[in-house]
Order: structure tokens, then C-alpha cells, then sequence
């Protein structure tokens, strides 16, 4: 009986700590929900922690749905299909390329692994203003491809396709189908992609929250608005905001906004997060 | 046929990543070698006069190398990282070991809770925490304290980027732990070894080669500090336009039009990169071994 009230006692500070390291990470976002049901004179004249359960909210939407023609959801709709179109396409690339590496001998193999290796510990986001430099001469800047293209090279992807390859697809279920006189085409696409699956998911993931995140290269590559992901829409709204503070709030707004689906499709898609693959650590 | 086909199909599965490769990592990086080679020199005449692209060695080097910016702009990503550094793989760590108590409470949603700032982008966590420092809207006592201040700013910079990355850090570890085989804490328990000396004692050491590679990452991470300056810049006069290296190389680029002086700096840069992780891979190999 002891014991076990003992055993009680010390998981409460184990427990504790994690509550408050959860507070941390999850105040920022309650925070500007709070913010966000703010009208523009209450956000700097009410007590801060207090919502306002005015029509705050709704104005600021219908404020930030009307800015420019509703040039938020354009923000939106853009940040979703780079990183949509830009994961599914980076994953393909870096499945047949782990796929290739891993299951075939030849020539030049043990190169390409090399320099994809090295890759990895380059930091992309460096790349970027050079991309930059070199993209303007081709007349590709200012352009979706301009941001998409250059984000589908993941050699993080790649590494760990590699590995997942290697573990997930045996060879003689490879020899197997050669002998029913499957195609080498065939049985990538119907064994190789199928078998390489879940991990095949936490690629995609990582690259859709990579691109998603990303600020830097559509930053420096795209100067009109209509084509701005969301990050780099909300930070022009945040400069324009140094001049005028009643943009703030719809700042708060596009911010809380732009979050919620995030923590949505995070949590819906927590199911297919191997985040034991994340590393490439099989079992 | 299939034979020539087996012998066909690896090229083919590997041609788009390596076609990627030269084309946006290749080629950018010789385009910006070249550029850093050369200099915009105005070439005057009586008619008119224009410029002209000529090769000039190593001047934008020496140039940009001379620039008491760019050396400020390193000191102060050096001084983040020495916070963001350890704050980040120490609280990683500690997360880490406390998820791996044995029947800890509410571990699933707080380890969640923890992880999500991760699918938050850098600019947005950054608008997050710049409205909670700014005194106007502040809810943790901005009218008080200045996060803003000549100090303050190193720490309100670096926990921005501290919140983004102790999540995936600590999954990163927590994976580790959790691969480690269970019966290693039997005996010690049976010996009635507490929980805290088997974390430091036996965790942390197995784990070690995790820790070096989480501290990597971040190590790469604070070179890459970009996003996090940049956006409490509009919120703050603190933040100066070339605060930081890359913020230092976008406005030689963009805002002086120097495109060779920042081809030039971003080389220096991308062999710092490479240096970095090359030093800390080669230590993160020597901790597996």
C-alpha cells in the first residue's frame, strides 16, 4: 500500500513537467485566439487574456476575406498547392530513386548515394537566393514552377526511401515476380511503391510541413501577391501593418487562420505518422 | 528484353533525383561560384556607356570579408545559437527521458501538445510571439519587461526558434529510448536503482549518438536563421536589416543590388554549412562507434 502511493508520488513531477512544457507550446496558439476575437481598438485597449465574445471575430474574418479582393484565401489555396503538389511529387521522385538505389547494382550507384548523402547535410534554405540568380535568367521567377520546382529535390527523402526500400522489399519477392514475367517497371510500381507504403507516408508528411513552412525561397522568388504562400502573404501584411496598425488584427486573424488547419490535418493524419521513421530507426 | 530492361529501369528510377539535383542544386551553387567571380564595372565612352560583367578574382571576397556587417551579423547568430543550442536539446532530452518514465500520466497529449509548433511555420510562430512581446498587446507583461531590449532580444529570438524545434527533437531522442531494449532495466530495478540515476545513468549515455545528432540539427538550424529575425523586425527597431547572415546576404542582393559581393558571401556561407556538418557528422559517427 505504501509502495504504491509511494509510486504515486514520484510520477507526479515527471507528469507536471510535461504538463508545463505542453502549456508552453500550446499557449502561443490559444493566445491569438483570444486575439483574434478582438476588434481593432479593443486588440490594444482590453485586458489581454480576456476574449471578447463581441462580433469581433466574425468582423475580422469578413475584414481579412475582403482585404484585396479576399486575397488571403488566394494565400491559402497557394500554400496548399505547393506543399500538396510539391510532397507528392518529391515523394515519387525520392520512392524511385531510394527504390533504385536500394534494389538494383549500377554504375555510378554508390556516387549518386554519395552526393544525396551530402545533400542532406547541405542546408537547402542557403540555395535559395542562388536558385534565385539562376531561375531570373530563364525567366522563372515570379512563377509557381519557380517556387515548386526546386523544392521537389528532397535528399532527406531519398536517405530514408533508400532505407525503407532496403527493409520492406525482399529480393526474391522481386525474383519471384520476374519469374511470373513481371516487368522491372511493373513490380516497382505494384510491389516496390505498395510494400515501401507507410514510410512512403512520413516522406510526403515531412515534405508538405517542409514546403509549408517554408518562407525563404518563395520570399525571394515570387513578387506579386496573387502567387504568395502564406507565410510570405502574411508577412507583407505584417510590413504594411508597421504603417497602419489597424492591418494588426487582421494580421492575428490570418495568423490564427492560417494555424487551424495545420493542427487539423496534424491531428486526422496522427494515425499515419511513423514518427519511429521519421529517423529511419527500423525495427 | 527484360534483361535489358533490369539493366535500363535503375537509370531511369534514379534520373528525375539526379536531374533535380543538377538543376537546382548543382547549377545554382556553379552559378554563384562564377558570379562571385565577377563584378558589375561600369564601362563609360562617349556614347553613353553602360556595364559589363568582368572577371575580378577574389575581390568580392575580400569585399565582403572586409564588411563590419556581415561580421556583427555572424556574432549575433553566434550569440542566438549559444542559447538556442542547448535550450533546445537540453529541454529535447529532458522531455524525452520524462515521456519514458514508466506509467508517467497524460504522456500521448502532452507529447503531442509539444510536437505541433512543429507543422507551425517559422513566420507564423514568429507573428505569434511577436504580438505576445509587443507591449501593446503583450499577455506576459510586455508593458513590464522589453523583449525588445539590447539583451532581451537575443532571448525573444531564440525562443521562438527554441518553441519551433524542441518537438521534433524530442521525438527524435524519445524514438531512441523507446528502441532500447526493455530487459537493460530490469536488473537495475530489481537492484532498486531509481529512476533519476537510471536516466543519467544508463539513458542518457545509450542515447548519446541521438543527442549529437539532434545537436546537428540545430547547429544547422542557427546558421539557416532567417525567419524568426526577419519577421519580429516590422514589430521592433531592435532588429537591424542585416541582423543575421542570410538576412545580411538577402539585403546585399536585393536591397544594394550587389548580386556578385552576395554570391560571394553565400559561397563563404554554404562552405560554413558544409564545414559544420561535416565536423559535427564526423563526431555524431565517432559517439555511434
Amino acid at each position: 500500500m505504501t509502495v504504491s502511493v509511494n509510486s504515486g508520488r514520484i510520477r507526479l513531477l515527471p507528469t507536471a513537467a510535461l504538463v508545463l512544457g505542453a502549456i508552453y507550446c500550446v499557449v502561443p496558439t490559444l493566445w491569438i485566439l483570444i486575439a483574434a476575437t478582438k476588434s481593432k481598438t479593443d486588440l490594444f485597449s482590453t485586458a489581454t487574456y480576456l476574449p471578447s465574445f463581441g462580433a469581433g471575430i466574425w468582423q475580422n474574418i469578413v475584414d481579412l476575406s475582403t482585404y484585396q479582393g479576399g486575397i488571403f484565401w488566394q494565400w491559402m489555396l497557394n500554400s496548399f498547392g505547393y506543399a500538396l503538389i510539391g510532397g507528392v511529387v518529391a515523394s515519387l521522385v525520392s520512392a524511385a530513386c531510394g527504390y533504385g538505389i536500394a534494389l538494383y547494382e549500377f554504375r555510378g550507384r554508390k556516387v549518386v548515394f554519395n552526393v544525396i548523402l551530402a545533400c542532406v547535410l547541405l542546408p537547402q534554405i542557403v540555395l535559395a537566393i542562388p536558385q534565385y540568380l539562376l531561375l531570373s535568367n530563364v525567366g522563372l521567377t515570379d512563377s509557381y514552377l519557380g517556387v515548386l520546382l526546386p523544392q521537389l529535390f528532397n535528399p532527406y527523402g531519398i536517405y530514408l526511401c533508400r532505407i525503407y526500400a532496403a527493409s520492406s522489399v525482399p529480393q526474391s519477392l522481386l525474383e519471384a515476380g520476374r519469374i511470373d514475367g513481371a516487368s522491372e517497371w511493373k513490380l516497382f510500381h505494384t510491389v516496390g511503391l505498395r510494400l515501401m507504403g507507410p514510410g512512403l507516408i512520413t516522406v510526403f508528411l515531412l515534405q508538405f510541413i517542409a514546403i509549408w513552412n517554408n518562407f525563404l525561397l518563395p520570399f525571394v522568388m515570387v513578387n506579386s501577391d496573387s502567387k504568395f504562400p502564406l507565410t510570405v502573404g502574411l508577412y507583407s501584411l505584417l510590413r504594411h501593418g508597421a504603417a497602419e496598425a489597424s492591418l494588426y488584427s487582421l494580421v492575428i486573424t490570418g495568423t490564427l487562420l492560417s494555424v487551424l488547419p495545420v493542427i487539423a490535418l496534424f491531428l486526422s493524419l496522427q494515425r499515419y505518422w511513423r514518427l519511429d521513421l521519421v529517423t529511419g530507426a527500423l525495427k | 528484353m527484360a534483361a535489358r530492361n533490369r539493366a535500363k529501369l535503375p537509370y531511369l528510377l534514379v534520373a528525375p533525383a539526379v536531374a533535380l539535383l543538377t538543376l537546382f542544386v548543382v547549377a545554382p551553387g556553379v552559378y554563384a561560384l562564377v558570379l562571385s567571380f565577377q563584378a558589375r564595372k561600369v564601362v563609360g565612352g562617349l556614347l553613353g556607356g553602360g556595364s559589363k560583367l568582368v572577371f575580378v578574382g577574389f575581390d568580392n571576397y575580400g569585399l565582403a570579408l572586409a564588411d563590419p556587417e556581415l561580421w556583427a551579423s555572424i556574432v549575433r547568430m553566434l550569440l542566438v545559437a549559444l542559447l538556442f543550442i542547448p535550450a533546445t536539446v537540453g529541454f529535447a532530452l529532458l522531455f524525452a527521458l520524462l515521456l519514458d518514465v514508466p506509467r508517467v500520466r497524460l504522456a500521448r497529449s502532452t507529447r503531442l501538445a509539444i510536437f505541433l509548433p512543429y507543422a507551425v511555420p517559422g513566420v507564423i510562430a514568429s507573428l505569434m510571439w511577436g504580438f505576445m512581446y509587443l507591449p501593446a498587446t503583450s499577455p506576459i507583461g510586455g508593458d513590464h519587461v522589453d523583449f525588445f531590449g539590447s539583451t532581451t532580444v537575443f532571448f525573444s529570438v531564440a525562443n521562438v526558434a527554441v518553441w519551433g524545434s524542441v518537438g521534433f527533437n524530442m521525438i527524435v531522442i524519445f524514438t531512441a529510448l523507446r528502441s532500447l531494449p526493455a530487459e537493460l532495466y530490469e536488473a537495475a530495478r530489481i537492484d532498486g536503482c531509481s529512476e533519476l540515476r537510471m536516466a543519467l545513468r544508463i539513458k542518457v549515455p545509450l542515447v548519446l549518438p541521438a543527442i549529437a545528432m539532434c545537436t546537428l540539427f540545430t547547429a544547422l538550424a542557427s546558421l539557416q536563421l532567417f525567419n524568426e529575425p526577419n519577421t519580429l523586425r516590422p514589430l521592433s527597431n531592435a532588429i537591424s536589416s542585416t541582423w543575421v547572415p542570410l538576412m545580411k546576404i538577402y539585403e546585399d542582393a536585393f536591397v544594394d543590388s550587389d548580386v556578385n559581393k552576395a554570391a560571394a558571401t553565400s559561397v563563404l556561407f554554404v562552405i560554413a554549412a558544409l564545414a559544420v556538418s561535416f565536423v559535427a557528422s564526423r563526431t555524431v559517427s565517432r559517439v555511434n562507434r
